[in-house]
């Protein structure tokens, strides 16, 4: 028979529109097609730096973001009860005059009363220049309930993390060690990583808890109880320290293994030696006296010791030796513990160090370090690793990253070729970080940025008296250095009025009511809660999200914002670029399509705000508005003279990184296809915290003023500062119920501790965790036809030994308790699972009547959130005091230490997960009956 | 009845890795937006925003695996049509809608006449097939034939969606008939095999099988016989032994 005649050109669109994704974090470069001035196609941008062409089932599904039915049209105002989700639509103008009525008064009397926290923000260095112009110290975003302790931890001991911070030597590595990694992040450069490294036989290890995703391909994988990761690592670094399996040379030149530490008892006891200048102090072999660490000629002694009147001052690798080759750290000692029988710990410690001794890597390129001394290659340790939240989420997380970093330098495979590698604007210490800054004066802008890195006491946001400055309570004794402040504890405080009470609470794509909450049910209770007047306690809630999300029923003002591909952003090297290891890079949006609603991106609504606040900086001289809108902002910002939010054609065009604002700039970056890069030469490529062809690179680029120098701090400085505070020294005290707990956890060199123990108290015995699957992002994805159909429903997985000791059958429900809640779930059996864990996906539980999904949505009679079973507070101790679910250190709230307790029970009469928040009315509608989103 | 060619030109499919799929599906979002907006009806979605039940070609599924000894393993799997030369979904179509194109053995439905009787779906054993509830015919993958040859695309895209779009680079495409084509060296080096070689429907798509997992077991790892065991060999028991290792060591430097 004839075949019939089928077209085989069809055109995708009429247009091809590159910008950047917003499906999740990871801002890949995507072309949209656009036919007849609609979205028809989208794929990934060949030429882009991070995805290389290739996109996730995100990226792929993001037509059906833009067209969701849970878009919000225009601003709103609430006319039900906070939480119904009655709204009445207004317009801009009057939205605005609300805004400033609530606002104006606030910022002339106490601009404190205003807290400003965003979300899912990629602009975060504007979002904070607003907030500081308004003078609130009141400003994060979202990092302290996220990562903070991975960035915080890498920062503070590397001038790094992983993510956009750095990245393994995919072309080069030859073993890959994954630690904890939900599984959206850091999307498409891991997948393309490890199908990379696939290829080249390198081998691929997962320690997590759950074998799925990244794990499931993993050649080897250790199923390790949660929150034991850093008592595995310091397993590791005991037995490669045992077997002398460290890079002696790496830790002598690039590192304070042998700085010396002060042994004098008083004050200055355990903090490095310094000289006048601040300059650490080594021990130099071929001298035999101290000097500094940087001298030219100098030879430092990993095991010097300098006998100075009765004390001896030894070195940090002299205390490293003493603390870990303790037998606490040997495998037989840490099996049971971390649930990984101790030959399997002996057999990853054997194969890092026959990977990294025994295939080393040297690269043929000259290069000249920090003292002047010139190389003529580049030696490289192919072990990398990567790490997210899953060892981060941890009261213990902070210290549990320092080891996994130290474990990193240990084997010198930390900017060394087939190791991990940083990005631009990354090495930057923390040292070369702000401080934080709180001083509060009314009608005037803050007396810096708010966020920053603490290095002792004395950095602390604290107000004359002692007390807080800040609502969420960020770095003061209860959590010093909490670098990305603690917006999970910010309604929590802001309703118990602890330290203080405000005004006006303003959040920007932040689901808080709802699964980015603690204590979801609870923070819903706090938001709609009323005073003896019949007041809401917190009197005041702008919300700004471009869809109907949980969160919108509880604001009083809503800022309507765009889709991702209707709106201006900056992707920018002042805050989160898209860096690779080999360039500096930077991108945009763009609207490739108009709003068809009286929408605004957020920024340029917060530009606009700005303006009728007379912000300083936001107006010009004579009173009028100094941007029309946030692309305006993007292009004529500058934040140093010549250094603005885009690198890219700069000055007259062909300026990279510095140079005059250009008006024509946004178009340049529009025909290169959404984004610029800038290269780093091939001698800096490598070794960037001393190599001086990158130190001079970098200045070049405008991303510092000077070269920045450093070695790698094993020995953490402020936490022994914090410490010595502790211990009585010194003008700033933290109250006396913090003492011991700041002596045990501030260790300065890295610690395990069981942070779950609080949490476990009572039989709860069961570790439970989330993780975000590969297909969706946060509660986005449910409002997308197509992800909500991958990831619909969400059972609570059980190991085999729970499975069976309970006698589960496919179909049960469990009732889960935790020391605070209860949840009625269904269940289902995965054996590759740690044998004490249940997990089920972040986030596809959803509240009836939000996203403008219908009521019979799985997502609303399956789904269901493990939130209910976390609080922000720990168990109360019976002292009277909040104790917040957070690291002691860096205030990263401690998602997984939740612990549970497990028992079968009747499916609910009405087929429905428990509890039940009830139903708020939809601003939206709900979405059509069919679909069939043929664009012509 | 529907009949098959005696042969095809080429044999044009898929190559699925299993040791390096994820399970993003990502290659069935790209699947599912260009064939929406491309050959045949849209694939549609009906209750999208309630109890969902669209059409898709491609889909991932995921299996636990507890060999009988070591850990227990995921396994994600994606499938879609095979693209057989024995295809029985062809030769029982009572209208000719379902064919086996002559050049490149890709299998198609020609919609036209399709009657969406579904015999079809019901002879594939793969379950590859899905009825487009809102067109009411049979969908299934195209292999993007509107791609591969698609003279409005530039060369480098001519190609699957999905096997473009896949971040693992877990998906090839090319032509099985050739053995010296990527596909067929890869199938070769790699024990391609068939799915469900038992049904005979001698499938053109191969997929990779997973790699030996979990060899970092090493029980034996407490004794000197182990090959990993001499990369910890300890230079001393005790920090004092231990640092006086290091001096030596720090001359040599």
């Amino acid at each position: 028979m004839t075949q019939p005649e089928i077209d085989l050109h069809p055109r995708p669109g009429d247009a091809i529109r590159k910008t950047t994704c917003y499906m999740c974090a990871c801002r890949c470069g995507i072309d949209v097609h656009v036919k007849n001035g609609k979205v028809a196609y989208i794929e990934g941008n060949r030429d882009h730096p991070v995805n290389q062409g290739v996109l996730c089932a995100k990226g792929s599904a993001g037509i059906m973001q833009h067209n969701a039915p849970s878009r919000l049209r225009a601003p709103m105002k609430r006319v039900g009860p906070r939480g119904s989700g009655e709204f009445e639509e207004i317009s801009w103008d009057e939205a605005y005059d609300i805004a400033a009525s609530w606002l104006t008064p606030i910022r002339e009397t106490d601009p404190s009363k205003l807290a400003f926290f965003t979300g899912r923000d990629q602009s975060q260095s504007f979002t904070s220049w607003w907030a500081q112009a308004f003078g609130t110290p009141n400003y994060a975003a979202h990092g302290g309930f996220c990562s903070v302790n991975m960035a915080a931890g890498g920062i503070y001991t590397m001038g790094g993390a992983f993510w956009e911070f750095g990245q393994p030597d995919w072309d080069r590595t030859k073993l890959f060690i994954l630690f904890g990694v939900a599984e959206d992040h850091d999307s498409n450069p891991i997948k393309m990583g490890i199908g990379k490294i696939k290829a080249n036989g390198a081998r691929v290890v997962g320690v997590n808890p759950i074998r799925s995703g990244y794990n499931a391909v993993a050649d080897d994988w250790f199923g390790i109880t949660p929150g034991t990761d850093g008592l595995l690592i310091l397993s590791l670094v005991h037995c490669l320290m045992k077997a002398g399996k460290i890079d002696l040379e790496y830790l002598r030149d690039f590192t304070d293994a042998p700085v010396l530490i002060d042994a004098r008892e008083g004050p200055g006891q355990g903090l490095p030696l310094k000289d006048d200048d601040g300059h650490a102090l080594v021990w130099c072999r071929r001298e035999q006296r101290p000097r500094c660490f940087d001298a030219e000629d100098v030879d430092p002694d990993l095991n010097g010791a300098w006998l100075d009147g009765d004390v001896t001052h030894r070195t940090v690798f002299h205390a490293m030796a003493q603390k870990y080759l303790d037998p606490a750290y040997a495998p037989e000692t840490v099996a049971e513990a971390t649930g990984i029988p101790a030959p399997r710990i002996r057999a990853l410690a054997a194969e890092i160090a026959r990977v990294a001794f025994d295939e080393e890597i040297v690269l043929d390129r000259e290069w000249t370090d920090f003292r002047g001394r010139k190389h003529t290659t580049m030696k490289g340790r192919p072990v990398s690793f990567h790490a997210m939240r899953g060892i981060s989420a941890h009261a213990n997380g902070f210290q549990t990253c320092r080891a996994l970093h130290m474990l990193q330098i240990l084997i010198g495979s930390v900017e060394t070729p087939g190791g991990f590698r940083f990005k631009p604007p990354y090495p930057k210490p923390a040292t070369a970080h702000p401080k934080p800054h709180c001083k509060v004066t009314p009608g005037a802008p803050l007396d810096g940025p708010h966020l920053g890195f603490v290095h002792g006491p004395e950095d602390l946001a604290l107000k004359d008296d002692g007390s807080p400055a800040r609502i969420d309570k960020a770095f003061t004794w209860e959590n010093p250095m909490s670098a990305h402040g603690m917006m999970h504890m910010v309604i929590s405080n802001a309703h118990a009025g602890d330290p203080y009470k405000i005004d006006t609470l303003f959040l920007y794509m932040a689901n808080m009511a709802w699964n980015s909450s603690m204590n979801t049910s609870g923070t819903m209770k706090m938001l709609s809660d009323k005073d003896a007047n019949g007041d809401y306690v917190i009197p005041h809630i702008i919300y700004s999200d471009a869809y109907s999300s949980e969160m919108v029923a509880y604001a009083d003002l809503i800022l309507p914002d765009t889709t991702y591909l209707e709106r201006h952003d900056c992707i920018s090297l002042l805050d989160r670029p898209i860096c690779e290891a080999e360039a500096a890079a930077d991108a945009i949006r763009w609207p490739v399509v108009e709003p068809d609603r009286d929408v605004r991106g957020f920024q340029t609504a917060l530009i606009q705000l700005g303006a009728k606040l007379g912000l300083p900086g936001f107006v010009k001289d004579d009173g009028s508005a100094k941007f029309t809108d946030y692309a305006d902002y993007m292009v004529s910002h500058e934040r140093r003279p010549g250094v603005g939010p885009l690198m890219g054609w700069r000055g007259n065009g062909d300026e990279t990184g510095r140079g005059a604002p250009n008006p024509n700039q946004l178009d340049r970056y529009i025909e290169n296809g959404g984004f610029a890069i800038s290269h780093i030469p091939d001698e800096a490529q490598f070794y960037k915290p001393w190599n001086m062809g990158y130190q001079n690179w970098a200045v070049g680029l405008g991303l510092y003023d000077k070269p920045a120098p450093y070695i790698f701090t094993l020995w953490s400085e402020p936490l022994r500062k914090f410490q010595i505070a502790a211990e009585g020294h010194g003008p700033r005290q933290p109250p006396d119920h913090l003492r011991d707990r700041i002596k045990a956890t501030f260790d300065p060199l890295p610690i395990w501790w069981d942070a779950t123990e609080t949490h476990g108290q009572g039989g709860y015995d069961i570790t439970a965790l989330t993780q975000r699957p590969m297909a969706m992002y946060h509660s986005w994805g449910t409002q997308n036809a197509w992800l909500r159909q991958i990831h619909g429903e969400n059972p609570l997985y059980l190991p085999t030994e729970i499975w069976t000791e309970h006698l589960f059958e496919e179909g049960d429900w469990a009732q889960v308790t935790s020391p605070h809640g209860e949840i009625t779930v269904p269940v289902a059996h995965m054996p590759a699972l740690n044998a004490n864990t249940v997990w089920t996906w972040n986030a596809i539980g959803k509240r009836k009547g939000a996203w403008a999904l219908q009521d019979d949505a799985p997502e609303v009679t399956k789904g269901f959130l493990l939130n209910h079973l976390i609080h922000e507070l720990l168990p109360p101790k019976g002292d009277g005091l909040r104790w917040s679910n957070s690291d002691p250190i860096t205030g990263q709230a401690a998602w997984f230490d939740l612990k549970v307790k497990i028992r079968k029970t009747a499916a609910p009469a009405d087929g429905t997960t428990k509890p039940d928040l009830g139903h708020q009315t939809s601003p939206v509608g709900h979405g059509p009956a069919v679909l069939k989103w043929e664009v012509t | 009845m529907t009949s098959l060619p005696a042969s095809t030109d080429k044999k044009l499919g898929l190559v699925i890795d299993l040791d390096t799929c994820v399970g993003c599906h990502a290659c069935v979002t790209a699947c599912k937006g260009w064939n929406t907006q491309n050959y045949g009806a849209p694939l549609s979605d009906i209750d999208p925003y309630g109890a969902a039940e669209g059409t898709f070609l491609n889909r991932i599924h995921a299996f636990q695996v507890e060999p009988d000894q070591g850990l227990a393993q995921t396994i994600h799997f994606p499938k879609s049509c095979l693209h057989c030369d024995d295809a029985p979904c062809v030769t029982v179509c009572p209208t000719g809608a379902s064919y086996k194109r002559v050049e490149d053995g890709i299998v198609l439905v020609n919609e036209d006449a399709c009657m969406g009787c579904g015999l079809c779906a019901w002879a594939c054993p793969y379950g590859a097939r899905e009825i487009d509830q809102a067109a009411g015919v049979m969908k299934k993958c195209t292999l993007c034939v509107d791609r591969i040859y698609n003279e409005n695309l530039p060369e480098e895209d001519r190609e699957p969606a999905c096997v473009r779009t896949c971040p693992a680079g877990a998906r090839h495409f090319g032509d099985l008939a050739d053995p010296e084509s990527a596909v067929s060296r890869l199938v070769a080096t790699r024990d391609g095999v068939d799915l469900m070689p038992e049904q005979g429907t001698r499938p053109v798509n191969k997929y990779l099988p997973p790699r030996v997992k979990d060899s970092l077991q090493a029980p034996e790892m407490e004794g000197a016989e182990d090959i990993l065991a001499p990369f910890l060999a300890p230079v001393a028991e005790e920090p004092k032994g231990f640092l006086k290792w290091l001096d030596t060591a720090l001359e040599k430097l």
